[in-house]
């Protein structure tokens, strides 16, 4: 038990721990400070300075965020001295400020913007000092305009801090301090691994998306277009967020019925190639054991890392391109879903394939890069057309005028719309790693997992690098080479935890078979497409509802997906077989890591 | 010059090492020799210490003496702070535009001289002052100043 | 005409056989130097002003194996060049002030960082710290001193951007706590001090507190180098006593006519003709790090303002907002006012806004900016306007 300090804060006294910031004392009685730099995802900062308090006997003001409580402290939050000093510091950034607010899309939802109106600030007590620029739209998936920095740092303490990439930095200083890449390259010919987080944390609309949203409205309203859209599980359970519910409100119902309603052609689920996922990643993890303990075959790398993360692709390709050999050949379920919307979908709904356009709906900015690398073409067109995030399949909902909330559940469409629990749990750190052992297992032994109600809590929750493992025993006569091996596998979400278990890995400190990466902080559901904020609560309630969802759904194993076994029967073979490998399966690129 | 950047940088890197604090010394070193730091460089640098390009750039832009864009031989920093501009530190500039053709910011086409403002050089009883590379001369004169740049024109 | 002020000549003595004077420090006991520092009154020549005494005593007092010495050599306040002077001629006295506070506080390992601007020091410095080193060891101590170089940046001067700099980042003052003594250079304690610190240091270790408190005033002790320029009978470094006022100041080196001087840099404040008479020159009037500027009747405080708030606005690291919109918003402001494009009561809004700099800025740079805008804004204001 830590030291607690006695102090007051209003004149109201109130016990902390020992090393409590001011602010967070603050918070704990409901008195409510302020601030544009602090995330509590990130280290603390201390520079917009809008936080600012007094505290007795200090002639100055401090920044709470970065003031700890001493004993006796006498704090005031609300005086004529910090209310004129956060209205200067907001007028301020103001006037550094692309203020058009009217064509920011992050408008009503910009911290700067609501503070300075709660403030009632005026723009222009001060002289105009902003700086023409452009924003930089070389990025599919990150849009990044200078002119509305302030100059926060929270995107450069994301990128360094919670994945680990250090692709933005501040540059120059004074006057021209600025928030930069390498030499103010194009996002798109730098490290950045696309992963949005700096999106989720910018107070403003500095970074955000690369929309795609008049794009997919006049698909919709082409008459000669086929639409089809897929949804991914973690958008379910964080779409609600946009409409005034609480984290953790599960609306995978009422987003069917929002997207039939806005005239998509057939709503259905990366769910179902999620499961898919399994089958065909199970497959790999299988043969690659084999090669390796029955064959001797070293050419088979181990462990085998999952591929359904994009972010986590292209940051290996960069960081680990020596590594490149252990990744899973699998395609991720976004684009196993594309290529088979052209080809598997067409054929059976008697569509032309360049009639279809493909739109995903997705947790997840990195995915917009996916598909449009040039290798995710397999169906003889571009697999998926459009890519929307959570956040902008919000604002389409509200653009056709659709109250989605009073809305009748509705199911997904078929076929590619049944899913199993198994897809469900892709939305969350540890989930890929779930389902495959639920499938595998059963596969190998004839069993079920031995868990309760096939829970495999080990490998969930949200420490950063979690491990566990299996001991596979009296197993089918196929698997021989499996009996009493103990399946080791480990699990990292955030890429500056991934960077520490490859480190482990490449440095033999340690052994895995199987190795699960989420480049985003809980997985999907903390994607950086998410809706905004995102602070480790309501990280936690979405990781809720999708294990809520997963245990409710009659079917929780991905081998059980009838849509699955029919469109093996049907179309694809087998796991892993030849039609899969051409589809299904991708290479990858070593890229510069510096 | 630039394709023995790795070797270079790797040299650099044994003598100062390769933690995050050898940054600024290896940063120095690469401008004493080359007078700015080329892409390439900051590359290497950043492959060497194991850090971010970004990170290299990010470091670098911040101190004025690390050229970061393409600068001659000879950086001339002129001083413009208070005293030395009260001492008419424009005559200065004039008399170094008169003889190299080059204002603030710029550089000579030969690529020997560039001359940029710099703030106070702890020269102020001796002003006007200026600083050509690691050297100070006080007590400037237009004419002075002149017979000084010849003489580096000759290096 | 006939010297008024006091002056003192102990920062440049160089007789002094610094190996005797570590033994005698070494025979009185660390505990009781420490003593003698803190009753010396010594406070930190950089311009701050916290009691050197007492910083060597937290350091020596933290249980950590591992320590460091830092002089603050990046001296880069307009009008201030006493601590080049120092270096250039009193060398050795730096380093040993530096090797006595390793001897005190248990650090191993020391660094001077010095401004990139005073490079061509840097031969005469090694072989200085060549020879302590050499003379040191000797005494059975271990003190290993390197030379670290700047890069171009003021702000550097504040010691946690200093510390910053030196890990290899960029030259952004961290938050306070933690304070350099507890977390300082590779998150180890550290003692930062300005160069004529560790001068002083020196010269308490020789003459004791006793002598040295008889020099200057109760809050300002012992003897200080003042870096005069401007529009002077004189110009120089100068080694006077605290507590004089700035009109003795001015008898002595004003050239007749002056109208205002600076005192402590673009970061000090300006002081008018008609308070120089009850304007003490030290902690208990206006504090200086030693820069001394001065301004005859010819000069335009417009113009002197603008050339400050133009050093503030490139030299602040940009991190916080007060320092880095505010300063471009005076410097802009008096521009805009000068070309009446505002309204003379404008003024009145920056200095409001000088105030909030003042109160809100994250460290010492953008807190200091308000100081030369509002005593040049308050006494000069016609001259802003018209």
């Amino acid at each position: 038990m830590s030291n607690m300090i006695n102090i007051t804060i209003n004149d109201i006294p109130l016990a902390v721990p020992e090393n409590t910031s001011i602010f967070h004392a603050a918070k704990m009685i409901n008195v409510h400070i302020p601030t544009l730099c602090h995330h509590e995802d990130l280290c603390v900062a201390g520079n917009c300075r809008v936080c600012v308090v007094e505290v007795e006997k200090d002639p100055n003001l401090v920044a709470s965020c970065a003031t700890p409580v001493r004993e006796g402290m006498k704090v005031l939050t609300n005086t004529s001295k910090i209310r004129q000093a956060r209205k200067h510091i907001l007028e301020l950034l103001l006037t550094e400020h692309n203020i058009n607010c009217i064509k920011c899309s992050k408008s009503n939802a910009c911290e700067l913007q609501n503070l300075a109106l709660e403030y009632r600030t005026d723009d222009e007590i001060f002289l105009n000092l902003r700086k023409p620029s452009r924003p930089d739209i070389s990025s599919y998936a990150i849009q990044k305009d200078d002119s509305k920095c302030i100059r926060c740092t929270r995107c450069v303490r994301t990128c360094a801090q919670l994945q680990g990439v250090n692709a933005l930095t501040m540059a120059y200083k004074g006057n021209l301090a600025k928030m930069s890449t390498f030499k103010e390259k194009p996002m798109a010919e730098v490290v950045c691994t696309n992963c949005g987080q700096c999106i989720n944390r910018c107070p403003t609309g500095a970074l955000t998306e690369r929309t795609y949203i008049e794009e997919v409205w006049n698909a919709i309203y082409d008459p000669t277009k086929h639409v089809v859209v897929q949804t991914a599980p973690a958008v379910r359970v964080a779409l609600g967020e946009r409409f005034g519910l609480k984290a953790g409100n599960r609306v995978t119902g009422k987003m069917v019925a929002s997207l039939k309603a806005m005239g998509f052609d057939s709503v259905l689920d990366t769910d179902f190639t999620a499961d898919l996922t399994i089958m065909e990643e199970g497959t790999e993890l299988l043969s690659r054991l084999k090669k390796v303990l029955v064959d001797g075959n070293t050419s088979a790398a181990l462990p085998m890392f999952t591929s359904c993360s994009p972010g986590w692709i292209k940051f290996i390709e960069h960081i680990y391109p020596e590594m490149l050999p252990n990744l899973s050949s699998c395609k991720s379920p976004q684009q196993m879903f594309g290529v088979l919307a052209k080809t598997y979908y067409a054929e059976k709904r008697g569509f032309d394939p360049k009639d279809i356009v493909s739109v995903s709906v997705m947790p997840c900015t990195a995915k917009k890069y996916e598909a449009n690398r040039s290798e995710m073409r397999d169906s003889g067109f571009q697999d998926v057309d459009y890519v929307l995030t959570t956040r902008e399949l919000a604002i389409m909902i509200q653009q056709s005028g659709i109250n989605v909330l009073t809305l009748k559940n509705e199911p997904f469409d078929n076929i590619m719309g049944a899913s199993t629990g198994a897809g469900v749990i892709f939305g969350a750190t540890g989930g890929v790693m779930e389902a495959a052992i639920r499938t595998a297992y059963e596969l190998v032994t004839g069993r079920e997992v031995p868990f309760e109600r096939l829970n495999i809590t080990p490998v969930r929750g949200f420490e950063g690098i979690k491990e566990a493992s299996l001991l596979i025993e009296k197993v089918k006569p196929e698997f021989e080479f499996l009996e009493g091996v103990e399946l080791k596998v480990a699990i990292a979400h955030g890429l500056a935890h991934a960077r520490k278990l490859m480190e482990a890995i490449k440095n033999e400190k340690t052994f895995y078979h199987f190795v699960e990466v989420m480049a985003c902080p809980g997985g999907c559901l903390g994607g950086g497409g998410q809706p905004i904020p995102t602070n480790p609560d309501i990280r936690a309630a979405r990781m809720n509802a999708i294990y809520k969802e997963d245990e409710k759904m009659p079917l929780r194993k991905s081998h059980e997906n009838p849509e699955i076994q029919q469109l093996y029967a049907d179309f694809l073979g087998e796991p892993n077989g030849h039609l899969s490998h051409k589809l299904l399966h991708t290479y990858y690129t070593e890229r510069e890591r510096y | 010059m630039i394709s023995n950047a790795e070797e270079f940088i790797a040299q650099l890197a044994d003598k100062h090492g390769r933690k995050r604090e050898s940054l600024l010394p290896i940063l120095q070193d690469v401008v004493d020799q080359y007078y700015y730091l080329d892409e390439s460089y900051m590359v290497n640098i950043a492959r060497e210490l194991d850090i971010s390009t970004a990170d290299v750039y990010g470091t670098a832009s911040f101190y004025s003496f690390l050229g970061i864009n393409e600068q001659g031989k000879h950086v001339i920093r002129v001083c413009q702070t208070i005293v030395c501009d009260m001492k008419r530190k424009e005559d200065i500039i004039d008399a170094i535009t008169e003889l190299l053709g080059i204002r603030p910011g710029e550089t000579t086409h030969d690529g020997k001289f560039s001359l940029f403002y710099t703030n106070c050089l702890g020269s102020c009883h001796k002003g006007p002052a200026m600083l050509i590379n690691d050297e100070l001369y006080g007590d400037l004169t237009p004419e002075k100043t002149k017979d000084i740049l010849v003489s580096y024109m000759k290096r | 005409m006939a010297t008024q002020l006091k002056r003192t000549e102990l920062i440049f003595r160089e007789d002094i056989d610094y190996s005797a004077l570590m033994r005698k420090i070494m025979k009185m006991g660390k505990e009781k130097f420490i003593e003698e520092l803190i009753d010396s009154g010594l406070r930190g020549r950089g311009g701050a002003g916290f009691p050197t005494g007492l910083k060597w005593k937290i350091v020596k007092e933290y249980p950590d194996p591992i320590k460091y010495i830092i002089c603050n050599a990046d001296e880069g306040e307009p009008g201030t060049f006493k601590d080049r002077e120092i270096l250039d001629k009193a060398s050795e006295k730096v380093i040993w002030g530096m090797a006595l506070a390793s001897y005190i506080t248990g650090a191993k390992e020391g660094f001077i960082y010095i401004r990139a601007e005073y490079k061509y020091l840097k031969t005469k410095l090694r072989i200085a710290i060549d020879r302590m080193e050499h003379n040191i060891k000797s005494l059975g101590i271990n003190f290993k001193l390197d030379l670290i170089f700047g890069a171009g940046a003021y702000v550097c001067g504040e010691e946690t951007a200093l510390i910053e700099s030196m890990e290899g980042f960029r030259g952004e003052p961290t938050n306070k706590p933690p304070y350099p003594v507890n977390e300082g250079y590779l998150g180890r304690p550290t003692v930062v001090n300005n160069v004529e610190t560790f001068v002083n240091a020196m010269i308490i270790a020789d003459i004791g507190a006793e002598e040295y408190k008889k020099l200057g005033t109760k809050a300002s002790q012992g003897s200080k180098l003042f870096s005069v320029s401007g529009d002077c009978c004189k110009e120089g470094v100068f080694e006077l006593e605290m507590g004089m006022t700035v009109q003795q100041f001015v008898d002595e080196f004003g050239d007749g006519d002056t109208k205002a001087v600076q005192v402590g840099g673009a970061s000090g404040f300006c002081v008018p003709r008609k308070e120089f008479k009850n304007t003490i020159i030290g902690f208990e009037g206006v504090p200086t790090g030693g820069s001394m500027k001065v301004f005859n009747s010819s000069r335009s405080m417009y113009n002197i303002l603008e050339n400050y708030l133009i050093f503030f606005e490139e030299e602040s690291c940009g991190q916080c907002t007060p320092c880095r919109v505010g300063t471009q918003q005076l410097l802009h402001g008096i521009r805009a006012v000068k070309r009446k494009e505002k309204p003379k009561t404008y003024l009145d809004e920056l200095l409001r806004l000088a105030y909030t700099m003042k109160y809100a800025s994250k460290c010492g740079l953008g807190r200091s900016v308000g100081n030369a805008f509002t005593s040049i804004i308050e006494n000069f204001r016609e001259e802003i306007v018209y």
